[in-house]
């Protein structure tokens, strides 16, 4: 495995391929067992600020185990255990001193199916600010609920029905309204675990145009199956196998001049 | 000779002969249609089984439909041949007695023991075995030979073109239908015999008076005022579910959000093993244990507002059988359903809605409170609908631990009496059922399924609403 890029970069605490990029996120040494079963090995891994930064690979490489880890999803799962350090502003977000419920508010996450909740579309996105005191008062959180949805892209299609069931919207709009409620806690990094998986090529472009606009602000991370994907919303490209990390980079580097054998019979489609 | 065969174990012959001839229509079916299955250049239809099966339907049928007339009409029909031959005398017996009669000389005709050497008995038992014999007979004998018309018959229609498989697909069909339709016939039997009974009850007895009367004293003086009996079935399936909502639903969300799988899987079955005691063993329960407890902790009440000088004299009422008694210990039967029903719907919330909660830093009782148990909450409802229909239609525990008084009275710690004691009550040791007296109990079952039928109906509606939601 050629470890060694991912491993100096954790060492010099800079990106090597991108030296003016803050790191928000540094993973070193990550391991992650189901049971028994080990599923990701030794993963290092810098992730830039202000950047899409997506992991590719082919089906049950570990990509969408080590996105959980980030925001310590995994602690839900019965069985699995997180080896490894995971620094965010100087702190180790697996040290008992972080409590997983504060960081889940600075580390959203938007899932593979839309999944919002059987509320309203306005209490929806007033969930995590209600439930994290967020808002002083109504008008406070009709702005929140207003912002977040504007900055995903959906205010215009749903003020006029803000009491209709989440549901009730199409599923695009229902991932649109996932993002909302994710960005409605302000956190600083966003989680995307295929977020257009379960979409139509039309859905999934206003998805990806949303990313596109997210990223001035906030630091997302994306899984996806889709290297057509990776290429137009990513700055960075991390290829996972096996549970490793292959190869992470620039993502025009990845797909134009891998360095790994490995990446290459991927991205050319000769397995995965 | 034809009384011997009045002894006949119809049954086994009967059913000795289906197999039997069964078994030869599937033999011949079978062996017709191998030869067209290897002669010929035309490619048969159904397999050879196919065939057989076919043939083994019609041979198997005509025994089952006499089967089941004799099962139905075998005795009577003696009978009536019987009542036709018998001597004059015989008329200065009124129907019942008659009846009273046949039976006596059915039994001495199965047990020759029972002959009483009387002349005009032991002629007539003889004349019954008789009878008997010839139907007996005459049934075995149209059995096969029906049975093995239906065989050649099915026999002939064999050839290669025959669609023998799709015949035999709707016979299946058929049969399945057949035992669905026993349990709808047996419900719309029930439900007619309660209809036309509690008719005849309201023909004697106006139904408002029972409906809305507040005197219940059926035993002796045909009081039918049913009002107390409603309202004692509501304040105890009242108490029942102020114990098994709460207790329930807390057992299940714990069981299905916080429990590890080693500790579910320990308290999951011992939870159920509530749900498998006898509600006699509830029900002694409930009279040894809680209703002391009940009447000691309302004497005890009593003593204080007297000693606090806030009553002059007793205020609860303090029986040694209370309705409280009766309501903690259904809630305490009536838990598992709760508990388990409500696991079912909660562990049935998609997992993506308990990712999406802890996601946006909810903590595991706010994703529970607001996120979990609202998704799952009509499949809640639908469980606790369920649960009060089933403490609605409890009998054991209230006989041992409410009493048996029929009165209207808010006071938890007074003996009173449900629709369902009241049934047992009037029908026990009852064989007419001609007088108002047993009749009301018809009009009190009649009740008693409406209100379950419609409580089950919401619950079945909740839980398809519910239902189509996630699918």
């Amino acid at each position: 495995m050629d470890g060694t890029l991912g491993n100096s970069a954790a060492e010099t605490g800079v990106l090597p391929d991108a030296p003016n990029a803050s790191v928000r996120m540094s993973c070193r040494n990550i391991n992650v067992f189901y049971g028994e079963k080990q599923a990701i090995f030794d993963v290092s891994l810098q992730i830039a600020d202000r950047s899409v930064t997506a992991l590719i690979g082919p089906s049950g490489c570990g990509k969408s185990t080590f996105l959980r880890c980030l925001n310590r999803m995994n602690d839900t799962i019965e069985g699995c255990r997180v080896e490894g350090e995971i620094m965010m502003e100087g702190k180790d977000i697996n040290s008992p001193a972080i409590d997983p419920v504060l960081l889940r508010s600075r580390v959203g996450m938007v899932f593979q199916k839309p999944n919002p909740f059987p509320k309203s579309i306005y209490e929806n996105i007033a969930y995590g600010p209600r439930i994290h005191g967020l808002a002083q008062g109504r008008e406070d959180m009709d702005e929140i609920v207003e912002k977040s949805l504007r900055r995903a892209g959906l205010w215009e299609e749903v003020k006029d029905r803000l009491n209709l069931a989440g549901t009730s919207l199409s599923g695009g709009q229902q991932q649109r309204l996932c993002i909302a409620r994710a960005i409605a806690v302000r956190p600083e990094v966003i989680l995307m675990d295929e977020p257009c998986s379960a979409l139509d090529p039309i859905a999934t472009a206003r998805i990806e145009e949303l990313i596109d606009d997210l990223r001035k602000r906030y630091c997302i991370i994306i899984v996806t199956h889709s290297m057509q994907q990776a290429a137009r919303v990513s700055q960075r490209t991390a290829f996972f196998h096996l549970g490793s990390l292959v190869e992470v980079g620039d993502t025009d580097q990845i797909f134009t001049s891998p360095r790994d054998r490995r990446t290459e019979d991927y991205i050319t489609g000769r397995f995965g | 000779m034809l009384s011997e065969l009045g002894h006949l174990p119809m049954d086994f012959l009967l059913l000795a002969a289906a197999v039997t001839l069964a078994s030869f229509g599937f033999i011949a079916g079978r062996l017709r249609a191998e030869q067209f299955s290897f002669s010929g250049d035309i490619h048969p239809n159904s397999r050879p089984n196919a065939h057989g099966y076919f043939v083994l339907m019609w041979s198997l049928v005509p025994v089952v439909l006499i089967g089941l007339g004799y099962v139905l009409f075998g005795e009577g029909a003696s009978r009536a041949i019987l009542r036709s031959e018998l001597p004059e005398g015989f008329s200065i017996l009124t129907p019942g007695e008659l009846t009273t009669y046949l039976d006596t000389v059915a039994r001495a005709a199965r047990m020759p023991d029972f002959l009483s050497g009387e002349r005009v008995f032991d002629t007539v038992t003889e004349r019954y075995g008789e009878i008997r014999g010839t139907v007996n007979m005459v049934t075995l004998l149209a059995a096969c030979a029906l049975s093995v018309a239906g065989m050649f018959v099915a026999r002939r229609c064999l050839s290669p073109g025959f669609r023998a498989r799709q015949h035999v697909e709707s016979g299946i069909e058929w049969f399945l239908f057949l035992c669905a339709a026993v349990a709808i016939a047996t419900t719309v039997g029930i439900v007619a015999s309660l209809v036309f009974e509690s008719l005849r009850f309201f023909s004697e007895v106006p139904v408002w008076d029972f409906v809305l009367g507040t005197r219940w004293n059926a035993q002796t003086n045909a009081e039918f005022g049913a009002l107390p009996l409603f309202f004692g079935t509501f304040m105890i399936s009242f108490f029942a579910m102020m114990i098994a909502a709460p207790v329930g639903l807390y057992a299940a969300i714990y069981l299905s959000e916080y429990a590890s799988s080693q500790v579910r899987a320990i308290i999951k079955p011992v939870l159920e093993v509530l749900a498998g005691i006898p509600t006699v063993v509830y029900g002694f329960f409930a009279l040894l244990v809680i209703a002391p407890a009940v009447r000691s902790v309302a004497l005890w009440i009593n003593q204080m507002l007297i000693a606090w000088g806030l009553a002059d004299g007793a205020v609860l009422a303090a029986q040694p059988t209370s309705a409280l008694a009766a309501g903690i210990v259904m809630g305490i039967m009536v838990i598992p359903f709760v508990s388990s029903l409500s696991d079912d719907v909660i562990r049935a919330v998609p997992q993506s809605l308990r990712d999406g909660a802890y996601a946006m830093g909810a903590t595991k009782s706010e994703a529970v409170r607001q996120v979990i148990v609202p998704a799952a909450l009509p499949g809640i409802i639908a469980a606790l609908l369920l649960a009060v229909s089933r403490a609605i239609g409890e009998t054991m525990i209230v006989v041992m631990a409410a009493g048996q008084r029929a009165q209207i009275s808010t006071d938890p710690t007074s003996d009173l009496t449900t629709i369902t004691v009241q049934i047992v009550a009037l029908l026990t040791g009852e064989s007419e059922f001609d007088s108002p007296k047993t009749l009301s109990a018809f009009a009190l079952g009649l009740v008693l399924f409406i209100v379950t039928l419609l409580f089950n109906l919401v619950a079945i509606n909740v839980v398809k609403r519910f239902r189509e939601k996630y699918e």
